[in-house]
């Protein structure tokens, strides 16, 4: 009992003001904040890749595959955090067994489902038929085994077959956007449905995820890509470069308005929340939301691309300025992922205290394992890249 | 229609027709018998047991304590509050002994000076001042603490 005294005196130490009891630990850590990050990071990937297909933006051609290639090892693991944070990864198909209609969270299982079985894998399979019936001829050992069993033992090549790949694969990317729309609207809904808390509960949340994942994504292609390229000693194509630049300005510019909206909105209607909100914003997340999320991972970007728009000179410098950019780019919306689900939790309901989060390194809530979910999706896509390189694909194929 | 798209049809034919069977096998059978739950589960939970056992089967031995306890302050506070749960005590009495709290913290658990308590219903004092040297059941009787 003194044991647990004991315990209860330094638990109390890292509260301010008055809280409820079950306020004192958050139950959502890092792994919670990985879930949106990592499933934006797929949407907002596949969106770059539909605005070649479907929006014939064919500059883009060069990060078509290698875009639908990191959606698809990214989608692989989006779920792996929540089974790991439950701690019962086994009771993790419960939620497909036996759904509960009137919960959210069920719901995006089959959400998930479908992106990943109807859309991605679809897309890419349509995509990489032709491919695999020719290296499955020409190559040996794993790799002919694998393009075999890909391949549903059917090798037809004829004209009608490969009009009906490219007829599906198009329709599929169609269907493909509003899916991917969905996928993460919807993680945006499930944060934003929470009415018992003010920083969650606004409208805008599915649509806020949604632009912020497009960043993310359109970032996370462009360091992939310059990567690629500089492994591969590839030369970068500097058009199709300044292409994805454009386009994470305006999905970056669209992001942060809606952001802005949405604090504006707050700060005019200054419900009865507002003041542990902007105590919140000014206090216990200063350095997250506006050194990282807004000074780093907004406005530098901004900025940079901005100026990246008209400075047409330097090719190495203009590489590595997308680079670092999309580097901080993601940074940053990881830091918006985090004061969102970090900081809604960091905040009394009396609106009158706050308890504080402290990171562990280890243990199954802490960095390394937040770190080996992020790590894991960069092996898968070396391993999808190696055995669907885009680079070797047939021309008339290369979509 | 081609014939890959007839084998990419039947795969996922077969696919949603396993996923059905294996929904079928793996659905409880009592699932949903009363709500959205496995209705043994109340079954199992039943046959648990109980660890607590209540402050009226510790009265059938302790009835000279109970007599003390019902006439003072701490009558509405069960047995096991203190003391923990009873139930191996009542099935090897001299084993299964309880704990008999000691110290300051943890009468202070319920008596330590806090505002957000109303010191009308539970009387209070500051832990760091109220003769620090000594323990409360020196003069306070646990069971009965203004006898």
């Amino acid at each position: 009992m003194e044991e647990h005294t004991q315990h209860l005196f330094e638990m109390l130490s890292q509260v301010d003001g008055y809280i409820y009891p079950n306020e004192l630990d958050l139950q959502w850590g890092i792994l919670i904040v990985l879930y949106p990050y990592i499933t934006g990071l797929v949407a907002g990937a596949f969106i770059l890749a539909s605005l070649e297909r479907v929006f014939k933006v064919k500059v883009l051609k060069p990060t078509y595959h290698i875009a639908l290639l990191t959606a698809l090892s990214f989608l692989l693991v989006a779920t792996l955090p929540l089974v790991s944070h439950l701690g019962k990864p086994l009771r993790a198909i419960e939620i497909m067994i036996t759904p509960n209609g009137t919960s959210a969270m069920a719901i995006f299982g089959f959400i998930y489902l479908w992106y990943l079985m109807v859309v991605l894998l679809l897309e890419l399979w349509f995509d990489y038929r032709r491919d695999m019936v020719i290296w499955a001829q020409q190559m040996k050992g794993f790799k002919r085994f694998v393009y075999r069993i890909f391949t549903l033992g059917v090798n037809d090549l004829s004209p009608k077959a490969l009009r009906w790949d490219e007829k599906l694969g198009y329709f599929i990317t169609i269907i493909g956007i509003p899916s991917a729309f969905l996928l993460h609207g919807y993680v945006g809904f499930i944060f934003g449905s929470v009415k018992a808390n003010p920083w969650w509960s606004t409208v805008l949340m599915p649509v806020i995820f949604l632009f912020s994942a497009m960043v993310s994504g359109i970032a996370l292609v462009m360091v992939v890509y310059l990567i690629i390229s500089y492994i591969r000693k590839m030369k970068v194509d500097m058009k199709c470069l300044d292409m994805i630049g454009r386009y994470l300005l305006i999905a970056l510019i669209l992001d942060f308005s809606l952001e802005s909206l949405d604090q504006i909105h707050r700060i005019y209607e200054a419900e009865e929340s507002f003041e542990i909100i902007s105590l919140l914003m000014s206090g216990q997340l200063t350095y997250t939301l506006l050194v990282f999320q807004v000074l780093l991972g907004t406005i530098i970007p901004l900025i940079v691309l901005t100026i990246l728009q008209f400075y047409k000179k330097n090719i190495r410098l203009r590489q590595t300025l997308y680079m670092v950019v999309g580097f901080i780019v993601l940074i940053g919306i990881f830091f918006m992922r985090w004061n969102i689900v970090i900081g809604g939790q960091l905040f009394s309901k009396s609106f009158h205290g706050f308890t504080s989060f402290k990171l562990q390194l280890i243990g199954s809530e802490g960095i390394l394992m937040a770190g080996l979910w992020l790590i894991i999706p960069i092996f898968i896509l070396a391993f999808l890249l190696w055995l669907f390189p885009p680079w070797k694909k047939t021309e008339e194929t290369a979509y | 229609m081609p014939k890959h798209i007839r084998r990419l049809l039947l795969l996922f034919a077969v696919l949603i027709t396993l996923f059905i069977i294996v929904r079928q096998v793996l659905i409880p059978d009592s699932f949903g018998q009363f709500g959205h739950y496995r209705g043994l589960a109340l079954e199992e939970n039943k046959a648990h047991v109980a660890r607590y056992v209540g402050t009226d089967i510790c009265a059938e031995c302790h009835w000279e304590t109970m007599e003390l306890k019902t006439a003072d302050m701490h009558a509405e506070i069960s047995c096991e509050t203190c003391h923990g749960p009873g139930w191996k005590h009542i099935e090897e009495p001299e084993q299964g002994q309880l704990t008999i709290p000691e110290g300051r913290e943890f009468c202070g658990t319920c008596h330590s000076r806090n505002p957000a308590r109303s010191a009308s219903l539970i009387a209070q004092v500051n832990l760091s001042d109220h003769n620090i040297e000594t323990n409360c059941s020196e003069c306070h009787n646990p069971h009965a603490p203004w006898n």
